[in-house]
């Protein structure tokens, strides 16, 4: 029988590796039930992780699909960080699209290099705003983060949805529950000529490097990351919790604003009752696979976005459910929580057997 | 090795052979021998971390050895588990208690014994026991509203129930005041003649030279030797302890200046619903003075301290002043800027973030722009400026580690706790709040620690320390005070007073306010 003993130090190693021994065993528990499902596990690998992104076509998809998971993935990474867990983002995206939406449609007549930036504005602080309730709620009467942002975006769902069915349902559509098409000025523009991936995407990329920055250059990073690792040091230091709560909120309220411009100003073009994807759920995992860093977000939303790419693949090549994305993204997530565990512990091998005996002399005593 | 019977004479009641016990950090015990005679009432003597507690548990079957030999009564025994080892007769009374307050003394007895039996017909037994053993315990009473020494007896008490044959006491005075302790002492000798052995642990040699007929002592692991601990001096037993010749510290009168930390009816609440309220606290600290506060945690310690660094804020900001201002509604970082430097009684996960590195553990209080010490500069850390002060107290406090670079939870106790007291004392506070300054830490750094803080008084800084180690305030204090059940006496000066006074004032007795023999010292 082998034992679990607390590592002396947590193992860097560890750290590093367990996001990929997590990829491996979910690629071994992959082709196991891709044998189960009575595909050739290797063609069906192909198939799922290979052909999405043979075509210049299927790169851009994934870094479409990308572009969401690693803007919510960054701004929550850095609130997990601090030991503040939101688990809303999925409707602060909603409720940043509403906000970017609204922006559009009010100035669908105009043709102007202003809209674009407007909507960005407005989509980022439709996301905070949505984020700020749970972060009173928190401050104000120690309400659990956790329930509350969740709680949200379902609220925040319905409200997406009462828009398109009312106040933004454009009048010439047939009664169909959606907005009028943006403008083409308030569409983001394409990064290149024939792929939907556009412009948010390196808006992504410049939100990486900045948060790269503020954690490891910043102070005001230093102590979001304190409050997270030793809240009593953070108290002894002067770092108050009311302030931590909130900026690890805003920030990520605001990202994930942005992710839903990107998506209403992107490839959908319009208000509709859902804006698919669950991103912002599926960026938890990203940010955990990211190991909360800022690099890793980037990586761990690209395998992601391949996950969603490759799913759909699936489905379309190999007649596969589409409820496979989530059993990957599962499988992933599960796999790094168990791997996870050898960055704090290790096995101990058993050197002498086990004493059996217990106290012989058992006629002693009372 | 061979179970040892001596030809004709009884075997020892308990004998270790050569026990190792290895963590994957540090090796605990190393082949370490250890022999106890019926009756006697047997020292295990050396620092924190020097390997008593591993091989108390041990012996109560807590944990078990990875090599050596056990002998019960001239027997090898493998002791499985505490059962078991209650079984053979060994019975252990820990240094933390594991009482429910909420439940009476019978009831909590009854829970905790292996064979069962209801609180009722324990009840009889308890009062017997005792009172035939000169700790008197009344069965019916409830946990909450007894004191730390009757809660011990408790716990006592329900291994005395048991008819042990070996009684292991882990530490068991230091939450006892002095005239507790002869009680206990007396009660010791008492079972110790009825045949039981006990197995007292501790590093007050004093105790151990009152108490014990034999010793053995613990150095790093290591059986460093055993003793007769009535022949020998404690300087000598200290030796046997630490190692080396005594360091020693020094402490020249010198004049006070201005006040620089003042409580003035200082009233808290505690938020946690077992802790002790403050109640009207008044305290002047002047420059150039070193005032100790003496008391057993638990007596508003806690409070005191969270009132001092501001992670409590006070109602009236009036109650506190710093640096002749009020102060009592600012937060820690407030304080900070008005010039008060903190080292708390928590090293790991409050003085210092386990997790991060040394560096980053410098900024953790050096950001505060009013230090100067320029750390962080538009809201950027300056890792060049971070980085040399961390070196700079590692050189100065002789902090044993791995570099700047090293994080803080790979330190020892001691090495850490220099490091915090050399990272508040660089940063040139005007007023510094010590909390346990050497609790856990070895002898050695214990006097480099000490010397610091009088360093620093002599350059004029007001110093508060609070500590458990009565000791340690009158080496290192000028005036002293106890705070006992959330009031705090009068500050006498350490020449117009004496243990044994003061041992009276921490079980509460002293007039709060004034008019007492030395209020002089505070005008």
């Amino acid at each position: 029988m082998l034992r679990l003993e607390a590592r002396p130090e947590p193992s860097r190693a560890m750290m590093v590796a367990s996001p990929l021994i997590a990829a491996a065993a979910m690629l071994v528990t992959g082709s196991i039930l891709f044998r189960f499902l009575g595909q050739e596990p290797l063609h069906a690998f192909y198939v799922y992780f290979v052909l999405p992104v043979t075509s210049a076509y299927g790169l851009g998809e994934l870094l479409l699909k990308a572009t969401p998971l690693v803007l919510c993935g960054v701004g929550l990474a850095l609130g997990f960080r601090a030991s503040v867990w939101n688990i809303g983002a999925d409707g602060q995206l909603t409720m940043g699209a509403v906000a970017a939406g609204c922006v559009a449609l009010y100035f669908q007549d105009v043709e102007s290099h202003w809209v674009l930036p407007l909507m960005l504005l407005a989509g980022a602080l439709g996301g905070m705003l949505w984020a700020a309730i749970p972060a009173l709620l928190r401050t104000r009467f120690n309400t659990s983060e956790i329930l509350v942002s969740l709680m949200l975006v379902y609220v925040a769902y319905l409200f997406l949805s009462y828009t398109v069915h009312g106040p933004l349902r454009d009048p010439d559509g047939y009664n169909f529950p959606q907005s009028k098409m943006f403008s083409d000025s308030a569409l983001l523009p394409l990064l290149f000529e024939g792929l939907r991936v556009n412009l948010a995407f390196v808006l992504a990329l410049v939100l990486v490097a900045g948060a790269w920055f503020f954690c490891s250059r910043s102070f005001a990073g230093y102590r979001m990351q304190v409050s997270g690792m030793a809240p009593a040091a953070a108290a002894y230091a002067g770092f108050g919790e009311t302030r931590n709560v909130w900026l690890a909120f805003m920030i990520s309220g605001a990202t994930a604003g942005l992710a839903g411009v990107g998506e209403v100003a992107g490839p959908i073009g319009q208000l509709q009752p859902a804006i698919p994807g669950g991103y912002g759920f599926a960026a938890i995992i990203v940010a955990y696979v990211g190991r909360l860093h800022p690099l890793g977000v980037l990586l761990a939303a690209l395998l992601m976005s391949l996950l969603y790419i490759g799913g759909e693949s699936a489905q379309m090549e190999l007649q596969l459910p589409s409820a496979i994305t989530g059993l990957f993204q599962g499988l992933l997530l599960f796999y790094l929580l168990a791997a996870d565990l050898f960055i704090h512990y290790r096995f101990k091998p058993r050197l002498r057997e086990a004493p059996v005996a217990a106290a012989k002399p058992a006629e002693e005593g009372v | 090795m061979n179970a040892p019977a001596p030809p004709g004479g009884t075997p020892p009641r308990l004998q270790l052979t050569g026990i190792s016990k290895i963590y994957p950090s540090v090796v605990a015990n190393d082949k370490v021998n250890l022999t106890v005679q019926a009756g006697e009432i047997h020292a295990v003597l050396g620092e924190n971390g020097a390997g008593k507690s591993t091989l108390m548990k041990i012996i109560y079957g807590v944990t078990h050895p990875d090599a050596g030999e056990v002998f019960w009564e001239g027997r090898p025994v493998h002791i499985e588990s505490p059962r078991a080892a209650r079984k053979l007769g060994i019975g252990m009374v820990f240094q933390h208690f594991s009482l429910f307050e909420t439940l009476t003394v019978a009831e909590n007895i009854s829970l905790a014994m292996d064979e069962k039996a209801a609180p009722a017909a324990l009840a009889p037994r308890i009062k017997q026991v005792s009172e035939d053993y000169g700790l008197p315990v009344d069965p019916m009473r409830l946990v909450h509203s007894m004191s730390v020494g009757e809660r011990q007896r408790v716990e006592i008490v329900r291994c005395l129930l048991q008819q042990p044959k070996l009684l292991i006491m882990d530490e068991p005075t230091s939450v006892l005041t002095p005239q507790a302790v002869l009680k206990l002492f007396e009660s010791l000798r008492r079972l110790a003649a009825e045949g039981c052995s006990i197995l007292y642990i501790s590093h007050k040699l004093d105790e151990i030279q009152a108490l014990c007929d034999q010793a053995t002592v613990l150095r790093a692991g290591r059986l460093s030797g055993t003793a007769r601990p009535k022949q020998e001096t404690p300087r000598s037993l200290a030796e046997l302890m630490i190692g080396k010749e005594l360091p020693v510290c020094h402490l020249e009168p010198r004049p006070t200046a201005e006040v620089r930390l003042a409580l003035r009816k200082l009233n808290l609440n505690s938020d946690d619903p077992f802790g002790t309220a403050l109640k009207d606290l008044d305290l002047e600290v002047r420059s150039g003075e070193i005032v100790g506060i003496a008391g057993i945690s638990g007596n508003g310690q806690q409070e005191l301290l969270k009132a001092l660094s501001g992670e409590a804020r006070l109602a009236d900001p009036a109650a506190l002043q710093i640096m002749g201002q009020d102060a009592g509604g600012l937060d820690p970082a407030a304080r900070r800027e008005r010039g008060l430097c903190f080292v708390p009684e928590e090293r790991l996960g409050r003085g210092a973030v386990p997790d991060l590195s040394l560096a980053d553990n410098a900024l953790l209080t050096g950001y505060v722009p009013q230090y100067g010490t320029g750390m962080v500069r538009r809201g950027l850390v300056q890792r060049a400026a971070v980085t040399d002060f961390a070196r700079k107290v590692i050189e100065r406090f002789n902090v044993k580690c791995g570099g700047a670079g090293a994080a803080a939870g790979s330190l020892s106790g001691g090495n850490l706790q220099k490091f915090i007291v050399g990272r508040e004392t660089l940063l040139a506070p005007k007023l510094m709040v010590v909390a346990q300054p050497t609790w856990g830490v070895d002898i050695g750094a214990s006097m480099l620690i000490r010397q610091a803080i009088i360093d620093l008084r002599d350059a004029g800084v007001a110093v508060l320390v609070l500590s458990e180690e009565l000791e340690e305030l009158f080496m290192m204090s000028d005036r002293i005070a106890v705070l006992a059940d959330g009031r705090l006496s009068q500050a006498v000066p350490i020449a117009s007073t004496s243990v044994n006074q003061i041992g009276i004032w921490m079980s509460g007795t002293f007039a709060a306010s004034a008019d007492g023999g030395a209020h002089h010292a505070q005008a």
